[in-house]
């Protein structure tokens, strides 16, 4: 798990009014972490927020505190870079619920105790709440673009949607409107796991020496594989053995694809938190931007003037170019001016974060007027 | 008949698209189906001041539209159309993508519901080279305006100026205007059904 000293590179704000919430109540004391990049203009009208996905973080483009690894978006965000951070004042915050910096689960509540469980079910209209109070305290009051993939699509959409005047452009990649039951499924895999280990202790493990990491990594694993393709996987690893000639008739990771996802298990448990990760999937499924404007999504952007980009990928089964095209036809629907492109790319659900030129066109041509 | 060409303004755009974006009000709500590489959309915009909004279905194609700044979707005319509602454009345009769908009738329909008005433009089957390679050779006809072989080509429904015109009657589509180009020179409409083509229509409910 993270710890205070790494995450200190973030700046954070602490929030001077409590945060409302879906679930009724109001979250004291809130804090969000953010990283920024490029300068703000004098006109404070060259903002990008960039939303982060389920586990993601606010390094999108300068190291991880924890692994060392390049930001997430790197290759996106930059000097000379689709989104320009010559041109562009880059935000991104950690979502609420998260472990890397911004109020969370594993954050001390009131009592001077982690919140653990008793931190208050949270929606994805809660994390973008947190953001605009972020915005509101650094005075900005437009956007010039919201952008984000996946969970961070979500957040974009459910932030034009409640503050309607907030973002000139919406850009949303690899994501839904409406969480589809195969999705929450998935999730609840990955939740079951985590509180199937027994050192979850019902949520409280912070400073028992012992947390769920087995089930976390397995939640992680499982994860994992709905982010790739069957044609990616197949590349990669095929059925090619790991470091050996033949079977072992035992369980070890006899396959590549086997120790692949064991890694991808092993190094996430280092810089996440299990109840982090329970909390942020429960809020993902609940997510039904239809369900919050009477069933119906075109009202949900009746009242923006925001030009929207809707972005698919072909190989992406976990959010399938079907699921963008509702939002598309939503959009229609609702008379907003919108671009829709399903691009060719071969990693699955992670291509969005992956070496796609067409995307990076797309990203720049619809920042560049 | 031959009408002037004054009309006809940006010489980059392909003969039949000048002549629609120097017919169309400026400052209108446009959507142009099969838009392409938007050549049309971005003379609509920033020469008309026009509300442009494209549907294409060839991704690079949306792809560079959306790097020119238009609003594009990837879509098909024949199902993607149904998600707009009634009025929602001043003008909807088809520009030789009428051939190309499944059912040119439904998207007709589908067009002058969503758009007050409707150009539609398309190859003129009726063109006397084509009439003389089918009546000579006996060979589906390999033009300037329809360059590819039977085989591989993307027009299903190939279609005439008179077709279209019994087509318009028949549904009770009023024809506003009407304009019929060999290459980028007018032609009269008594000749056109022979001579044109291309033939583009302005049409209203």
């Amino acid at each position: 798990m993270a710890t205070a000293a790494t995450i200190a590179a973030s700046q954070v704000l602490e929030l001077a009014e409590p945060l409302p919430l879906d679930c009724g109540q109001r979250l004291e004391g809130v804090r969000v972490a953010y990283e920024a990049y490029g300068t703000l203009s004098p006109e404070r009208d060259n903002v990008v927020l960039i939303a982060h996905a389920t586990t993601g973080d606010q390094h999108v483009a300068s190291p991880h505190p924890i692994t060392g690894k390049p930001g997430w978006w790197d290759r996106m965000v930059g000097p000379g870079k689709p989104i320009d951070t010559d041109r562009f004042y880059v935000l991104c915050a950690n979502v609420l619920g998260g472990c890397m910096g911004s109020t969370g689960p594993g954050s001390l509540a009131p009592d001077g105790r982690p919140y653990a469980m008793r931190f208050p079910v949270i929606t994805v209209r809660d994390m973008v709440r947190a953001q605009v109070a972020l915005l509101e305290a650094l005075g900005i009051e437009r956007l010039y673009c919201v952008v984000g993939g996946s969970m961070g699509g979500m957040q974009a959409l459910s932030l034009v949607a409640n503050w309607p005047h907030l973002p000139e452009r919406v850009l949303v990649i690899a994501a839904t409107a409406t969480m589809p039951a195969q999705n929450i499924a998935f999730q609840e895999v990955g939740r079951q796991a985590v509180m199937a280990d027994p050192n979850w202790q019902e949520g409280n493990y912070y400073g028992t020496g012992k947390s769920p990491d087995s089930g976390l990594a397995v939640a992680r694993m499982a994860a994992h594989i709905t982010y790739l393709s069957e044609a990616s996987l197949t590349e990669k690893f095929g059925r090619r053995l790991q470091d050996r000639a033949s079977k072992t008739f035992g369980f070890d990771a006899d396959f590549q694809v086997e120790s692949y996802l064991r890694h991808q298990g092993a190094s996430f448990i280092n810089r996440f938190d299990a109840n982090s990760y329970l909390y942020i999937t429960r809020a993902m499924s609940y997510f039904d931007l239809a369900e919050e404007h009477g069933g119906r999504l075109a009202d949900a952007f009746a009242r923006t003037d925001a030009r929207f980009c809707v972005v698919s990928f072909d190989t992406d089964w976990l959010y399938p170019t079907e699921l963008s095209r509702k939002l598309v036809h939503a959009l229609n629907a609702a008379a907003a001016p919108v671009s829709f492109v399903e691009l060719s790319a071969p990693f699955g659900h992670d291509s969005f974060l992956l070496d796609v030129p067409a995307l990076d066109r797309v990203v720049a041509g619809f920042l560049s007027r | 008949m031959s009408r002037p060409a004054a009309n006809l303004p940006p010489a980059s755009l392909r003969p039949d698209l000048a002549l629609i974006a120097g017919h169309v009000a400026p400052g209108s709500r446009v959507l142009d189906v099969g838009c392409g590489d938007g050549a049309l959309l971005q003379a609509l915009r920033d020469e008309r001041g026009c509300n442009v909004h494209g549907m294409e279905i060839d991704p690079a194609n949306v792809a560079e539209c959306v790097e020119k700044g238009l609003s594009v979707i990837q879509g098909d005319a024949d199902k993607d159309l149904a998600f707009y509602p009634d009025d929602a454009f001043d003008y909807a345009i088809l520009s030789q993508t009428l051939q190309t769908t499944m059912r040119p009738d439904k998207v007709m329909e589908e067009l002058l519901r969503i758009g007050r008005r409707a150009f539609v433009s398309f190859p003129n089957f009726a063109h006397w080279r084509v009439r003389l390679s089918l009546l000579w050779r006996g060979q589906m006809p390999v033009t300037r305006l329809l360059p590819v072989a039977w085989y591989e080509t993307p027009n299903i429904h190939h279609l005439t100026v008179a077709d279209f015109r019994a087509f318009v009657t028949q549904r009770g589509i009023r024809v506003e205007d009407a304009w019929y180009l060999s290459g980028d020179r007018l032609r009269g409409t008594s000749v056109a059904n022979f001579r044109a083509e291309h033939a583009i229509f302005l049409l209203s409910r």
